[in-house]
């Protein structure tokens, strides 16, 4: 896979222009809180071309979250949030623009899905006085003009008798419909970079593989370029062209999609495609779901962040302990000590038959 | 929503007829039950025999409690005669009953008093609703600076000190001291409306300072809560301007909660009023109300009780309907 600039060229002091349309370079996000520094997002790099997608994955509390606001340009409205490294969007760095710049570019050139559409969508408005706004904030134009534009996107996200429904308020839509108005709302400006935060999340099912398909179709029209963040590796695995795990605020693994779907190495992956619900197997034959929970931001484990819940810590002597492991290869990239011969073989000998 | 117009119609209607039932009873039954003559609350205690007997028979007190109150009823709805043979005493709709002590109608004793305390209550709602929203949405802007401490600081000054201190202190200061305004006093609108704007402008600034102070600290509290919300943030990622994501996604939802408290405070306004009034020397409802109890004039506390309840009830309505006006999850469901 030709897709994009392998992580590690991309060190905090490289210097070269960006290769990528998007390219982000040792993303860190630090809230104060009363408890002590949230280390959220704590060195990540990337990169990300037109029409190709990335899949983040992670559990809950890795920062996939953190980091999308972060491309946008969101933590600027918490006074609490410090956000440092380099985010470079079609050659334009972010983090150091100002806000009248990059409050320009969101919504327009690059745009989010949010995970909870109800929550996501003001109550007192109706679907498309808040399509509507989106695109009258960046293009103006007449709010008659704007509602066509609404009704034709939302007859294109699949809402029946849209000309009907653009009047009706958020509360008046299943939760299907609500992310499908989320995603016209989020689409009326062609953008280039679209990100969708767990956009299923809410969904049952059915509706899920409808929406992750209506995702594929819309970026295929307007060759966006997607970030698709979710707690799920099997809809990831089918969607992205690449993939980087997240935990605790890091990337553990970065790669093709294939590669990190089919021949994971980082005993993190191993554990979240452990925990995906098969149907072709009972639970009790499974591989153990990852023990324990996830770590504290505030305290970060030292060396590996995560060998309190790793099998395989002692295998590395001290070191997964005492020393953080650096994401290292090329394409596919791992950020753990044991060798990578090790890892093959353990995934094959050990891993692998329990899946 | 026409429905939901209807509903709350037909429900404001039937809380009047029971706000009836309990002032009634309150009035006419209690004195009954405790064995006190009520006919005696009517005219005072220095009446003599004759006088209370024709009481009697006016109010119709001997007769049964139902009859009474029809009679109340009819009363409120097309006026009545408190008929005793040749003496008749009329009292035209909506009668709200009769003082025999100062040989009037209540209601038209109420209407005069009217515009003073509406003047007062208008003014100073004008007032505390534009400085304590403002003063809250400000605070919760700047939340944990200084503007936020001061405004914060002087809402508590605002909700501890009673009416009368602030009242007296502040007329002490810009009336008597600084000599710029005038002396508390009521100016008829239509007679001078700059007059009646200066007149009234320590009064409203008093009873306003007591609203604003808990206005601005429930809209400090609303909007920081609306500003965390998710919805606030879809509205920065469209690239809407931080004065638009305040101004127009904030508030809206960030006031919301505040029409309810309006409703409920014009309501209990009346409170402020007696108080405002008395410390200003406004001759108005406020006034009437602790006068009438000062007199022990029943007819008149009695009518002053069922306006207020009125006021409440209507006052109710409105904040629904607004409410319905603002909030479509209300009128949809
Ligand atoms: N404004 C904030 N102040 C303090 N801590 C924060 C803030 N925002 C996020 N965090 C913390 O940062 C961490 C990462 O949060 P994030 O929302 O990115 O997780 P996530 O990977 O998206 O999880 P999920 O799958 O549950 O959405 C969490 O521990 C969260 O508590
Ligand atoms: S570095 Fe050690 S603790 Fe971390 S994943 Fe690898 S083996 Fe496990
Ligand atoms: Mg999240």
């Amino acid at each position: 896979m030709t897709t994009s600039v392998p992580v590690t060229e991309l060190g905090p002091a490289d210097l070269s222009p960006p290769k990528s349309f998007l390219e982000v370079r040792d993303l860190r996000v630090q809230f104060a809180t009363d408890d002590g520094i949230v280390k959220s997002v704590d060195g990540v790099s990337f990169g990300l071309e037109r029409g190709k997608t990335l899949g983040i994955v992670g559990e809950s509390g890795s920062g996939k979250s953190v980091t999308s606001l972060a491309i946008l340009g969101l933590h600027r409205t918490r006074s609490n949030a410090k956000v440092s490294g380099e985010i470079w969007l079609d050659g334009e760095e972010l983090i150091k623009a100002d806000n009248e710049r990059v409050r320009r570019l969101r919504g327009r050139k690059m745009s989010m899905i949010f995970q909870d559409p109800l929550s996501a969508m003001h109550p007192y408005f109706t679907i498309g006085q808040q399509i509507v706004e989106a695109y009258r904030i960046h293009h103006g134009g007449s709010k008659k003009a704007a509602k066509q534009k609404a009704i034709d996107m939302l007859a294109r996200v699949g809402i029946p008798q849209p000309s009907r429904r653009v009047d009706d308020y958020p509360h008046q839509f299943s939760g299907g419909m609500r992310q499908r108005a989320m995603i016209a709302m989020s689409l009326i400006n062609n953008p280039e970079l679209l990100i969708a935060d767990e956009p299923t999340t809410a969904l049952d099912v059915t509706v899920q593989a409808q929406i992750l398909d209506l995702i594929r179709d819309l970026q295929e029209e307007f060759g966006s370029a997607v970030i698709m963040i979710t707690h799920d590796l099997g809809v990831v695995a089918e969607l992205a062209d690449d993939i980087l795990v997240m935990y605790g605020g890091k990337a553990i693994e970065r790669g093709p999609a294939e590669a990190v779907f089919r021949t994971p190495e980082h005993p993190y992956t191993w554990g979240l495609l452990g925990s995906m619900p098969r149907l072709d197997r009972e639970v009790r034959d499974r591989l153990n779901p990852i023990k324990g929970t996830p770590p504290s931001l505030i305290n970060l484990p030292s060396g590996c962040s995560f060998h309190p819940r790793c099998p395989y810590a002692g295998r590395n002597g001290d070191r997964s302990f005492t020393e953080r492991p650096e994401l290292t290869g090329t394409t596919h990239a791992v950020a753990c000590h044991m060798p990578p011969e090790l890892r093959r073989e353990i995934f094959i000998q050990e891993v692998s038959p329990n899946l | 929503m026409f429905a939901y117009v209807v509903r709350r119609l037909f429900n404001v209607v039937i809380t009047l007829l029971v706000v009836t039932m309990v002032t009634f009873g309150v009035f006419f039954l209690v004195p009954k039950l405790t064995g006190s003559d009520p006919a005696l609350l009517y005219v005072g205690k220095t009446a003599d025999a004759a006088a209370l007997d024709g009481i009697r028979t006016k109010l119709g007190l001997d007769d049964p409690i139902y009859v009474q109150y029809g009679k109340f009823l009819q009363g409120l709805v097309v006026g009545r005669d408190y008929d005793a043979g040749p003496d008749t005493t009329h009292c035209a709709a909506p009668c709200f009953g009769y003082s025999f002590k100062t040989d009037q109608e209540v209601w038209p004793y109420l209407i005069d008093r009217l515009p003073v305390t509406l003047s007062l209550a208008l003014g100073a709602a004008i007032l505390w609703v534009i400085g304590g929203v403002g003063a809250g949405v400000i605070s919760a802007l700047r939340k944990g600076r200084a503007a936020d401490r001061i405004v914060m600081t002087t809402a508590l000054a605002g909700v501890s000190l009673p009416i009368y201190f602030t009242g007296l202190v502040s007329a002490a200061i810009f009336c008597y001291w600084l000599g710029w305004l005038p002396p508390p006093g009521y100016v008829d609108f239509a007679v001078n409306p700059l007059e009646w704007a200066t007149n009234l402008l320590l009064p409203w600034i008093t009873l306003a300072f007591l609203f604003a102070a808990t206005y601005a600290r429930l809209t400090r509290a609303n909007m920081l809560e609306t500003l965390s919300e998710d919805y606030i943030r879809t509205a920065r990622a469209k690239g809407l301007r931080e004065r638009d994501v305040v101004g127009k996604h904030g508030l809206r939802s960030g006031l919301t909660p505040l029409i309810t408290v309006f409703g409920l405070d014009l309501g209990s306004l009346l409170g402020g009023a007696i108080l405002t009034e008395t410390t200003f020397n406004l001759r108005g409802l406020g006034e009437a109300t602790l006068t009438s109890i000062r007199q022990n004039d029943l007819p008149i506390i009695l009518g002053v009780t069922l306006f207020a309840a009125f006021f409440i009830v209507i006052a109710n309505l409105v904040v629904d309907l607004l409410y319905a006006a603002v909030d479509p999850r209300v009128r949809l469901s």
